[in-house]
Order: C-alpha cells, then sequence, then structure tokens
C-alpha cells in the first residue's frame, strides 16, 4: 500500500509540473514562510487521487482514538526532561514565552499535562522587558517553550544568540510556529538546523467538526520510533495546521517526527499558484526533533495550535474518509528514556584494578553500565548491539558487548600489537535515545625490557657458540701459556 | 719526564722516532707474552713513554755526568726551573679550564639560567624523568605525551649519556650535599664538558706534535666560535658531551696506535662507548677510524701496534655500543657500519698475509699467494655484502648519511632533512665567522703534519679533512671540524712560534753559547748556523711574532664578540635593541607556554609545526601531535597538510587526530622572521611528498613566495595564513604603514578579513609571536 502511494505522489508531482509549466524554481530557498493555502484550485483530480484517497481512508480505518494531545504533547514532554542533569533530574523549571497570555487559557490541556508531570512553568510575555534566560552565568531555566510565532523581538537580554546560546548549554527548546511566523522565530528555527519554513497544504486535509479548512491538515506519517512516540502506536492523526519546514538532508541531527504525507504541497493559499511548489510530499516536516550534539533537545513544531486545547479535543476526520477519531491519545505517548546513565569499567583479565596504561598483548575487561531514564526513575538499558571499540586513529577492536539483562555490558579482548594512545569507544545512536558517545583514553605501551623471554630456544645454538668459544680460549691460553 | 721537553725537543724527537720503528713488528710478534707483561708491569702511558724515557734518559745522564761537578745549588736551580715549567703548563691549563668555562656563561648573565632552543628541552624533560623515575622507568619509558596518538617509545630512541651524565652529576653533587636543582646541572653541563674538551685537547696536541702545541689548541679550542655555538650555557644539548667524547676517543685511539698497549686501546673502545651513548656522530668515528687504518695499510705503515689497537677498540666498542638501544644491531647490520668490519677483516688478511711471508721465504710464490687471497678475500666480502643488502639483512644508507655525501641529495629527496636550517650547506661567511684566523691557519698547520709525518699527524690530517669536507656540507657539522682545525691550527702556530723564538734567542745568546753549550741540538744548531746568513732576522722574526700575536689577540676578541652577541641567545627569548637603544625581550615563547600549562585541560592535544613539539611537551606540558623528534613523516607531513589545507579540509584532519589547540608562531609584528609563515613552504613540501594534493606551485604566483595581495589564492586561505593574519589586518605595526603591514616581511598583507569558522583565538601573547587557537567542537545543532 505504501509503495503505491509513493508512486502516487510522485505521478502527482509530475502532473503538477506539468500543469504549470512556467513553474521556474522562483521559490526562494530560504525561510519564505507564506500562509497556508487551502488548494482553492487543486490539480485536476485524477484516478490516482482517488486511489490515494482510498488508501488513506483504509489506514483511517484503523481503530484509532484520540490524537492531538499525544502527538504534540509527547514530543515535548520528551524533549524536557532530556535536560535534567543526570544527578538531579528533578529540576523541571520551564519558562513559557507567549505573544498573548491567553494562549495559557488556549493550550491549558498541554500546559497542565506538562504540570502534572511535575514542570515548574513560567509563563511571561515575549517582549516582556524583564525577560532573562540566565542571572549570573546560571541559567534560571531548564527548558524554554517558545509559543509565540509572531513575536518580532524578545523583551529583556534574550535574544537569538541567548536563545542559542540556552540551547548549546544543554538545555531544551520547542518552538512552535504558524503561518504568522515572524523572522525572529524562523532564525531560531533556521539555526537550530532547519533551514527553510514553508507552508504546507494537504489534500488529506482533515475534516473536523466545523468546517472544511485544507489547510487543517490531519498527519499520521509518524516517526517509527517507540521511544520518542511511545511503545503504543498513535492511533489517530494529528491536527495540524501551520508551516512546514524542510529539512537540510546533510544533517543528521533533525528528525521528522510528524511529515506530511504525499499529496501535500506547500504554498500560499491567498495567492495564485503559478509556480509549481517547490516542497511537497514527505519532504516536508510538520513536527521535528533536533537532538544536537550535547544532546540537548529542540522540538519545531510549524503550528501553534497542534497544541491548543481546540486541537486536542476536536475529533478527527481525514478528508473522504467516514471514520472518526473521538480523541488523540496523548497519555500514550508516554516520555521514555531521556538520559543515559553511564558507568564505564576496564581492567586487565583477573585483576580489578583499573590500570593507567596497558602493554600491548594485555588481556583486559571492558564493561559498561547504562542505564536509562523512564522519566520517574532510571532503569537498566538492556540491548544486544552495543558495540565497544577499541581505536587509534582507526578502530583496532570492534566488539559487540554481552550483558547479563542487567545493564552491564561487558566484553574482554587482547590488546593489539600496536603501541600508541588507544580510546575506548561507545557510539552508540538509536532514534530517539541520548546519544550515547563515550571516549575514554588509554595508552598502550610496548614490553618493557625485562618482559621478554629470557631465554629463547632459536638462540640456543648462539649461546652454546659463545661459551664454547670461551672455553675454547681459556684452555687455549693456558696450552700457549703453559706448553712448552 | 715531560719537564725536560722545552730543552731537549730538539734531542728527543729523531731517537723517539728512531726508536719507534724497530718496536713495531718483529718485537711484538716475537713474543706476545712479553708485551702483556710489559703491559701490566707499566702505567697507562706504557709505550709511548717508554720510549720517550728511552730518548731522554741517554742526555739526561750525559747531563748529570756533566754537572757532576757543579755545586749542589745549580742542579736545585735546574730543577727548579723544570718546576716552573710545570707550574706554567699547570696554570695555563687551568686558566684555559676556567676561560672554557666562564666564556660560556653569557647566555646566564644576560639572560637568567635557562634552557636553549629546542631539542635542550627534550632532554632537560629526559633528565628530569630520570632523575625522579630512576634509571629503570628511564630506560623503559613510554610517552604518551608526544606524536599523538602514536606515542613514542623515550627509551629506545634517544642516546641516554647526556641525560645520564646530567642525573650522575646532579647525584653525586646531592651525596656531596650541595643542594642544586637539576636545572642548574643540566645548565652548565655543555660548559663543563667544553672544559674538559680543553684538558683532552692538550693531550691530544701533545701526542701529535709536542705540549707547546697542546696548551695552544686547548687554548684555541676554548674559544673556538664553532665550539661555542652548541657549549654555550643552557644548550644542553648532545653536542655538548659528545665533542668531548668524540676528541677523547680519538685522543685514546691514537695514543693506542702510538703505544699499541691493549690498555690504551680498551680506554678508546670505552670513550667510543661513551661516544655512541651520547650522539648519533659516533658513525664519524666508525667510519673515520677505519679510513685512516686503510690509509695507513695502503702507505704502508701497517704494524702490530696498529692491529692491537683497531682490533681491540672495534670489536670492543661494537659490543659495548650494541647496549645502547637505540643503536641495537645496527654495527653489523647497517651499510653505515660496514665499512669498519670490512677494515676489520682486512686487517686480519693483512695479518695472515704477513704471517705467510714471514713463513716463506719466496717472494715469488708469495706473490702468487698474496694475489690468490687477496680475491678470493675480495670476492667473499663483495658476495657477502651483497647477499646481506640484497636479502635487507643490512640495511641500506639512510639519507641522512646520503645527504652527507652528496649535498644535493637531501633538497631532492627528504624534505625534512632539507628544512632543517643546521642541514644547510655550510656559507663562506659562516666559516670565516666561526674559525677566524684558524681558516688560515689550517692550510698551514696540515702543512707542518706533511712535514713531520707520523701515525699521529696522519689521524690528525685526516680528521682534519674528513670533518672540513662534512662541514662543507652542513652548518652543523662545523662543530665536529672544529676541535680538529683548532689541533691543526695549533701546531702550525706552535711550530711556527717556537721556531721564530728560537731564531729570536740564538741570535742573542751566540755570544752567550759561544762558551761551549751542549744543550743546542743537531737541528737548532744547523738552523742557527743556516740563519746567520740573512739579513735582519731577529728583526723579521720579532716583527713575524709580533704580529703572529696580534692575529691571536684579534682572534680572542673575535671569540669573545662573537660568543656574547650571536651565540648567548636562548632563542627562546628573543632580544632587539629598542628605538632608543635600549634591550627589548620579547619573552612570548614561554608566555605562551605557562598559558597553555595553566588554562587547557591537562589532556589537551596541542597542533603545531614540529619545532615547537618538544618545548610544548617540556614547558606547556601538554599532549603534542609531532615533535622535534622526526621519526615518523607522514604523521609530519599531515599536519604539514592540515596547515595548508582550507580551513574546512583542516578541521577534518584535526578531528581525527583530537586536536584541541593549534599553536602557530607568527613574527609579523616584531618582525621575527624564523617564523611559521616563513617556514611554511617546507610546510607544502612536506606535506606535499606525502600527500600529493597539496602541490607547491599553488601557494607561489610565478615562483615567487607572497603573502600581499599578488600572493596565490590559496595561499591566502589556507589554514596557516588565516591563523597568522587572523584580525592582524586592524593593527597598524609601524608609523606610517597601512594596517596589517606585516614587518617581518615587509609587505602589507594581502587577506585583511580573515574569518575563522572552526577555530577561534585563545590566547595571543603580547607581542603577537604566539597564537594560539582553540578548535571549536564540532557545531552543536547540525
Amino acid at each position: 500500500m505504501r509503495k503505491s502511494w509513493k508512486t502516487d505522489s510522485l505521478d502527482i508531482s509530475g502532473d503538477w509540473k506539468r500543469a504549470f509549466p512556467s513553474a521556474a524554481s522562483s521559490q526562494s530557498p530560504g525561510l519564505s514562510v507564506s500562509p497556508l493555502k487551502s488548494p482553492s484550485s487543486p490539480p485536476r483530480p485524477r484516478s490516482s487521487d482517488l486511489a490515494l484517497r482510498a488508501a488513506m481512508a483504509r489506514l483511517r480505518t484503523l481503530p484509532l482514538a484520540l490524537l492531538f494531545l499525544l502527538l504534540l504533547g509527547v514530543p515535548a514532554l520528551f524533549s524536557v526532561a532530556l535536560g535534567f542533569s543526570a544527578d538531579s533530574p528533578t529540576d523541571r523549571r520551564l519558562l513559557v514565552l507567549v505573544d498573548d497570555l491567553a494562549i495559557r487559557s488556549s493550550h491549558s490541556i498541554y500546559f497542565r499535562s506538562l504540570e502534572s508531570r511535575g514542570y515548574e512553568l513560567h509563563f511571561r510575555l515575549a517582549d516582556d522587558p524583564k525577560l532573562a534566560l540566565q542571572r549570573y552565568g546560571q541559567y534560571l531555566y531548564d527548558g524554554l517553550l517558545l509559543f509565540s510565532p509572531s513575536t518580532k523581538k524578545f523583551g529583556g537580554s534574550v535574544d537569538l544568540a541567548a536563545v542559542l546560546d540556552f540551547v548549546d548549554s544543554g538545555h531544551d527548546l520547542i518552538l512552535a510556529a504558524d503561518a504568522s511566523a515572524s523572522d525572529l522565530i524562523r532564525d531560531i528555527a533556521t539555526e537550530c538546523g532547519d533551514p527553510a519554513a514553508l507552508v504546507i497544504d494537504h489534500i488529506g486535509h482533515a475534516i473536523s467538526q466545523s468546517d472544511v479548512d485544507h489547510t487543517l491538515i490531519a498527519g499520521d506519517e509518524f516517526i517509527k520510533s517507540d521511544v520518542i512516540l511511545g511503545p503504543e502506536k498513535i492511533k489517530a492523526p494529528v491536527l495540524f495546521r501551520g508551516v512546514g519546514h524542510s529539512l537540510n538532508p546533510t544533517n543528521s541531527m533533525v528528525l521528522k517526527v510528524l511529515c506530511a504525507s504525499p499529496s501535500a504541497y506547500s504554498a500560499n493559499p491567498k495567492t495564485k499558484l503559478s509556480n509549481p511548489p517547490s516542497l511537497t510530499g514527505s519532504a516536508i516536516s510538520l513536527v521535528s526533533v533536533v537532538q544536537a550534539r550535547n544532546n540537548a533537545r529542540i522540538v519545531i513544531s510549524g503550528s501553534l495550535d497542534l497544541f491548543s486545547d481546540k486541537f486536542f479535543k476536536s475529533d478527527v476526520q481525514k478528508s473522504k474518509s467516514s471514520t472518526k477519531h473521538e480523541k488523540s491519545g496523548n497519555e500514550q505517548f508516554a516520555t521514555e528514556i531521556s538520559k543515559w546513565a553511564v558507568n564505564v569499567r576496564h581492567h586487565k583479565v583477573g585483576e580489578t584494578v583499573e590500570p593507567a596504561m596497558y602493554r600491548i598483548k594485555d588481556d583486559l575487561e571492558y564493561a559498561v553500565e547504562i542505564y536509562e531514564w523512564s522519566g520517574t526513575s532510571w532503569k537498566s538499558y538492556i540491548a544486544d548491539d552495543v558495540q565497544v571499540q577499541f581505536y587509534m586513529m582507526s578502530p583496532y577492536v570492534l566488539k559487540t558487548m554481552s550483558n547479563d539483562q542487567k545493564g552491564l555490558y561487558s566484553t574482554s579482548f587482547k590488546v593489539p600489537d600496536a603501541y600508541g594512545v588507544f580510546q575506548f569507544k561507545v557510539e552508540y545512536q538509536r532514534l530517539g535515545y541520548t546519544t550515547l558517545s563515550l571516549s575514554k583514553q588509554i595508552p598502550v605501551r610496548p614490553f618493557r625490557h625485562n618482559e621478554y623471554e629470557r631465554f629463547i630456544p632459536a638462540a640456543y645454538p648462539y649461546y652454546g657458540a659463545s661459551f664454547s668459544t670461551m672455553i675454547g680460549f681459556f684452555i687455549f691460553t693456558i696450552v700457549y701459556l703453559y706448553n712448552k | 719526564m715531560l719537564e725536560a721537553n722545552h730543552v731537549i725537543l730538539a734531542v728527543s724527537v729523531p731517537p723517539l722516532r728512531a726508536l719507534r720503528r724497530p718496536c713495531d713488528l718483529p718485537h711484538r710478534r716475537r713474543l706476545p707474552a712479553e708485551a702483556g707483561t710489559n703491559l701490566r708491569v707499566l702505567p697507562p702511558s706504557a709505550m709511548g713513554i717508554k720510549s720517550d724515557d728511552g730518548a731522554k734518559s741517554a742526555p739526561a745522564v750525559a747531563a748529570t755526568t756533566a754537572a757532576a761537578g757543579l755545586p749542589f745549588s745549580l742542579r736545585s736551580v735546574k730543577l727548579k726551573t723544570k718546576q716552573q715549567e710545570l707550574l706554567i703548563r699547570v696554570s695555563v691549563l687551568c686558566l684555559v679550564y676556567v676561560l672554557a668555562f666562564a666564556v660560556r656563561l653569557f647566555s646566564v648573565l644576560r639572560y637568567e639560567s635557562m634552557i636553549h632552543e629546542f631539542d635542550p628541552y627534550f632532554n632537560y624533560r629526559t633528565t628530569l624523568f630520570l632523575t625522579r623515575h630512576g634509571f629503570y622507568e628511564f630506560w623503559n619509558w613510554f610517552d604518551s605525551e608526544s606524536w599523538y596518538p602514536l606515542g613514542r617509545i623515550i627509551g629506545g630512541t634517544l642516546y641516554p649519556g647526556l641525560m645520564v651524565t646530567a642525573a650522575f652529576i646532579y647525584w653525586t653533587l646531592r651525596f656531596l650535599r650541595f643542594a642544586v636543582h637539576i636545572r642548574e646541572v643540566c645548565v652548565l653541563t655543555a660548559p663543563f664538558f667544553a672544559a674538559n674538551t680543553t684538558l683532552v685537547a692538550y693531550f691530544f696536541g701533545k701526542e701529535i706534535w709536542d705540549s707547546g702545541a697542546g696548551l695552544v689548541a686547548a687554548a684555541l679550542i676554548a674559544i673556538c666560535p664553532g665550539y661555542i655555538s652548541r657549549s654555550v650555557a643552557g644548550s644542553y644539548d648532545n653536542e655538548g658531551v659528545a665533542i668531548f667524547a668524540l676528541l677523547f676517543t680519538f685522543f685514546l685511539f691514537v695514543k693506542a696506535v702510538n703505544t699499541g698497549s691493549l690498555a690504551w686501546s680498551l680506554a678508546s673502545a670505552l670513550g667510543y662507548f661513551y661516544m655512541v651513548s651520547a650522539w648519533g656522530g659516533y658513525v664519524f668515528i666508525i667510519n673515520l677510524i677505519p679510513l685512516y687504518v686503510l690509509v695507513l695499510l695502503v702507505t704502508g705503515r701497517y704494524s702490530m701496534r696498529l692491529y692491537v689497537a683497531y682490533n681491540c677498540m672495534y670489536i670492543l666498542g661494537m659490543l659495548l655500543a650494541m647496549q645502547i638501544r637505540f643503536v641495537g644491531f645496527q654495527h653489523v647490520q647497517s651499510g653505515e657500519h660496514m665499512a669498519a668490519m670490512g677494515v676489520f677483516f682486512l686487517m686480519q688478511v693483512f695479518y695472515f698475509l704477513d704471517w705467510v711471508k714471514h713463513l716463506l721465504n719466496d717472494p715469488k710464490l708469495f706473490q702468487a699467494f698474496l694475489r690468490i687471497t687477496v680475491t678470493c678475500a675480495g670476492s667473499v666480502g663483495a658476495l657477502a655484502l651483497g647477499i646481506g643488502t640484497a636479502s635487507g639483512y643490512i640495511s641500506p644508507w639512510t639519507g641522512r648519511f646520503y645527504s652527507l655525501l652528496d649535498p644535493t641529495y637531501a633538497k631532492d629527496h627528504i624534505p625534512i632533512i632539507a628544512s632543517v636550517s643546521e642541514h644547510q650547506p655550510t656559507a663562506w661567511s659562516s666559516f670565516m665567522f666561526d674559525f677566524h684566523i684558524l681558516l688560515l691557519l689550517f692550510p698551514a698547520g696540515l702543512y707542518f703534519c706533511f712535514k713531520r709525518l707520523s701515525d699521529a699527524t696522519i689521524f690528525i690530517v685526516m680528521y682534519g679533512l674528513t670533518s672540513m669536507y662534512f662541514a662543507g656540507v652542513m652548518v652543523r657539522l662545523i662543530l665536529v671540524a672544529a676541535p680538529a682545525v683548532c689541533l691543526i691550527s695549533a701546531v702550525a702556530i706552535s711550530a711556527t712560534v717556537k721556531n721564530l723564538t728560537s731564531l729570536v734567542r740564538t741570535k742573542s745568546k751566540v755570544p752567550q753559547t759561544g762558551s761551549a753549550k751542549v744543550t743546542a741540538g743537531t737541528k737548532s744548531a744547523a738552523k742557527a748556523a743556516l740563519d746567520q746568513s740573512l739579513p735582519f732576522q731577529k728583526n723579521v722574526a720579532i716583527a713575524l711574532l709580533l704580529g703572529a700575536f696580534y692575529l691571536l689577540s684579534r682572534y680572542a676578541i673575535h671569540c669573545t664578540w662573537v660568543t656574547s652577541e650571536a651565540y648567548s641567545s636562548p632563542s627562546i627569548v628573543l632580544a632587539a635593541r629598542g628605538a632608543h637603544g635600549g634591550r627589548v625581550i620579547f619573552d612570548d615563547y614561554r608566555e605562551a607556554y605557562f598559558w597553555l600549562r595553566q588554562n587547557t585541560p591537562p589532556d589537551a592535544k596541542v597542533m603545531s609545526w614540529w619545532d615547537y613539539g618538544y618545548q610544548i611537551t617540556a614547558m606547556g606540558n601538554r599532549t603534542v601531535i609531532v615533535d622535534n623528534n622526526t621519526w615518523n613523516n607522514t604523521h609530519i607531513a599531515t599536519v604539514g597538510r592540515a596547515m595548508s589545507s582550507y580551513e574546512d579540509e583542516a578541521y577534518e584532519i584535526m578531528q581525527s587526530l583530537d586536536v584541541d589547540y593549534v599553536l602557530v608562531v607568527f613574527g609579523g609584528v616584531t618582525g621575527y622572521s624564523s617564523d611559521d609563515i616563513n617556514k611554511f613552504l617546507w610546510m607544502v613540501r612536506i606535506g606535499g611528498g606525502v600527500f600529493p594534493v597539496i602541490k607547491e606551485p599553488d601557494y607561489l604566483v610565478n615562483g615567487e613566495y607572497r603573502v600581499d595581495k599578488g600572493a596565490a589564492p590559496k595561499m591566502l586561505n589556507c589554514l596557516m595564513y588565516k591563523l597568522c593574519y587572523y584580525r592582524f589586518g586592524e593593527l597598524i605595526t609601524e608609523y606610517g604603514k597601512p594596517p596589517g603591514y606585516d614587518r617581518a616581511r615587509g609587505v602589507e598583507i594581502g587577506n585583511k578579513d580573515v574569518k575563522l569558522e572552526y577555530l577561534e583565538e585563545a590566547f595571543t601573547t603580547s607581542n603577537w609571536i604566539v597564537r594560539i587557537y582553540k578548535v571549536k567542537p564540532p557545531n552543536n545543532r547540525r
């Protein structure tokens, strides 16, 4: 089914090009966000469209329940949880910047769900002149929610650089944009790895109870990660209205959590579509997550409404589908692991002390304990694909570690016959989990001069030769001196 | 016995030579056992002194019998003059000893008691390690702080002689309750050994000529700039002790050849062992001595003394040298040492032939035998060498050795050797600078040596000529030539002055000696008779003497001036004259290294060009990627490649090497010309030698190296350029010049708007000489 979808969407886009022959690539590659456009002049209906819709309808017939809450809430919670230090996972101060304090009530379900998880929310207007993220070099908050898409300029000491520093120092950010997103918000999104923020439209728009609006999208192309979205399937599509964005393919840090369906495209609904949209189909990301190298997490949502009570509560029905979903399954999206706790040990076989240096051809054991933060407590992490490298410019040893089902991974190997400064490296990257990148430097020295074998069999002829020469010389001397 | 020399020299010399001949072959061969017993009985200075004794005993006896009738007082007076002579000689030697030490202290007085240059910092660091952890730890030391991530086996890749010597001195002083710091010991090791070298020079000069020549040689070498350049206080380098060891080994060997004594040749083997432990220049010894033996064989001077001296010295020296880990089995496996082995076998063949000749009394038969034996021996030797080389058992000559024989070799094949300034061919001016009048006296001395050819003078002539050739090939080898030049010049000075003074004296003495004096030997008498015919002889002699003293005093002045002005700068602290003639000190290097030490994490890795590696590890205590021990060309080329690439490419290289900081040396503000921009072409060449993506022409414009607006685009954007000139475009360095005026190269730089993307400036010293950049971590969000 999926396959047919893809080909369909390709067809469609091909068709669009044909339909709008004048379409040069006038779309600016930058961040121009144009408001959502409802396809007032949709492409000519084609038979493939019908097939597509049928497929979607089938999809929707899955027993889905509630949508919205879920989808949105989950990544958000998830990301916030990440920022905790392993020592004090209870620091949960979040700063919420809004354009209008009305958002506090219009998105109350979401905020309440955060509070119920123990977060402490501080609401501020985005242009509050006393706004500050840090004081005396200490950050005041552990996470930042930017629910103020139209802000042109933050108040106080906060600006683009301050927000980025906040992220770069390991804190989390949830950013919600919408069609009216200001340059500032777009800049932040760009800096966080999304080069383009563009409009989205969708054939599979949602049918909600009130009106039919093609800019309202029901998305169900979720990322397939239990960790991000929870172990249970999200059963209903997510309602979305706002801007989409594209991801820089060279950026490996960013993930699409929710992407648009193949029939979506981005354009300005108010203007006539004269050129084929540059962004179509699943290239459009609706909600994406960036996991920075320092494991700060950023959620970028093209839609602020996504978090709103209205969407949370609304039923969802995809267009042309008869199925209705009553509610979003927010709770399913339980936050998963936020952070690893790691404990590394290595020692020689038969010893327990960790040496400062190894010798070539030593047998050593390497063990690492990995725990995950389940949202409430540390649990041991069980997997069978954790590998350790013994690395000096290139891996000399690469071994999969066995675990004891309690989070302790261990392996043993012989140090290669090469001296130098090695590293034990564990590079473990799994979708949704914090990147686990451990390296521990350890020098490996050659043999000491007295660690070689004292006598080797191959040298016995030489021993014999030298001793016989000595004896012979002695005898010769005696004979020569006294034999006359 | 030495005292008598002045008076009876003319007498003693001919008998000495006369005696030496007969005692050569037949005497030795007849009774080896007797030779052995002789050795045991005699004092170390056995044979030579013995013949000396023999020479002197006759006139001495005559003198005593003649003086028997004189009153006792006269005899005591005569004894007193001998004592006076001894006293003068000893005090002159003492003064020379002190002078040699003191003249090398300019650097300490001018600056402070500190280690100089580059390599000495490594030596200092290892000595520190040795004194702290003991010899076994030192021997097995694996250093993980240099050549990251490869590491370096320090114990197996250095010549430990210097460190062990310094540590030994340190321990001795400690034992004697002198609470000195190891740094002071290290700083003063080189002057101390230079002073010892003067003593060796004295004895060597005495051995090849006479004690007068010895004294002159000691005085000359004490202040010879060519030697001072490597042995000022603080120049804690291998050469500091190695020149002493070199000269000492040569002296002992010549002594062994002169005496044929096993004890002396054993001593020379030990001296050789010390030399091997101290410096890679021992290869010079192990090639010069066989060459010398070969020359003696060819010139028909083969003797039992030579046989004993060489065989003992070679075998024992070789066995001892193998105990040095860095040298290992090179004596039997490397092409550079094969000459010594070949000569060793040749000696055996020679001895064998001699024995056969002794047995066969038929010359025709012997001729045939000789032909067969020589052919067989030659072909067997050639075959062994060929097989050994082909099978890889005997390693071919190294690049360094080739570059010694062929001065253009390094330039074409090994940029890493050619890039070192001290490996450049020597300019004439530096010969003048380092030798001054010795350069003129050297040929004169050669003339005297040839005039009075003996085994010892042949040796010194060969030493002088070969080392002069090598000094011409490489600047640093002037150091090796310096002792030979001093000795040969000393022969010239001593002989000339002695002749002149004897002229002056005989003239004045003529009326006195008219009253039948016995002392005038045959030679001087003949000379005096000859000279009497010349007009103004005395005046000319006095004038020449004055001229000689004038030259010598110029030499002394020149040497002092050179030492204080040129050779006493530590190079780690730079000095310049300020606008008002005052002394300006640039202490930027240490500023930067201490910044590194105090502001970077202890396991930070610093990338710089290899020149600064030793200093960073020793003073900054941080891990470096490459250092002055240029053992891994690829690693150095990698750094050279990073420096000459664009920033993003360089970033990848630096990431792969875990580099945290990059250090560059920049002289554009102060006008310090030996900075990284001027060394940059070598980085390009060395990098390009391994990674052909780096091409030298990319950095040149019409074959010209420029940094101004007309520079090559790649040059203007490579990492080294960016790091050196970052924010330099904002700076006005000289009045009346535009901003960004590079004083070292005298141009306005071409790229004033340098933007760094992957690095950020971490520290720049007060005079901008050292600039340190931090490598940014990968972008957090992409």
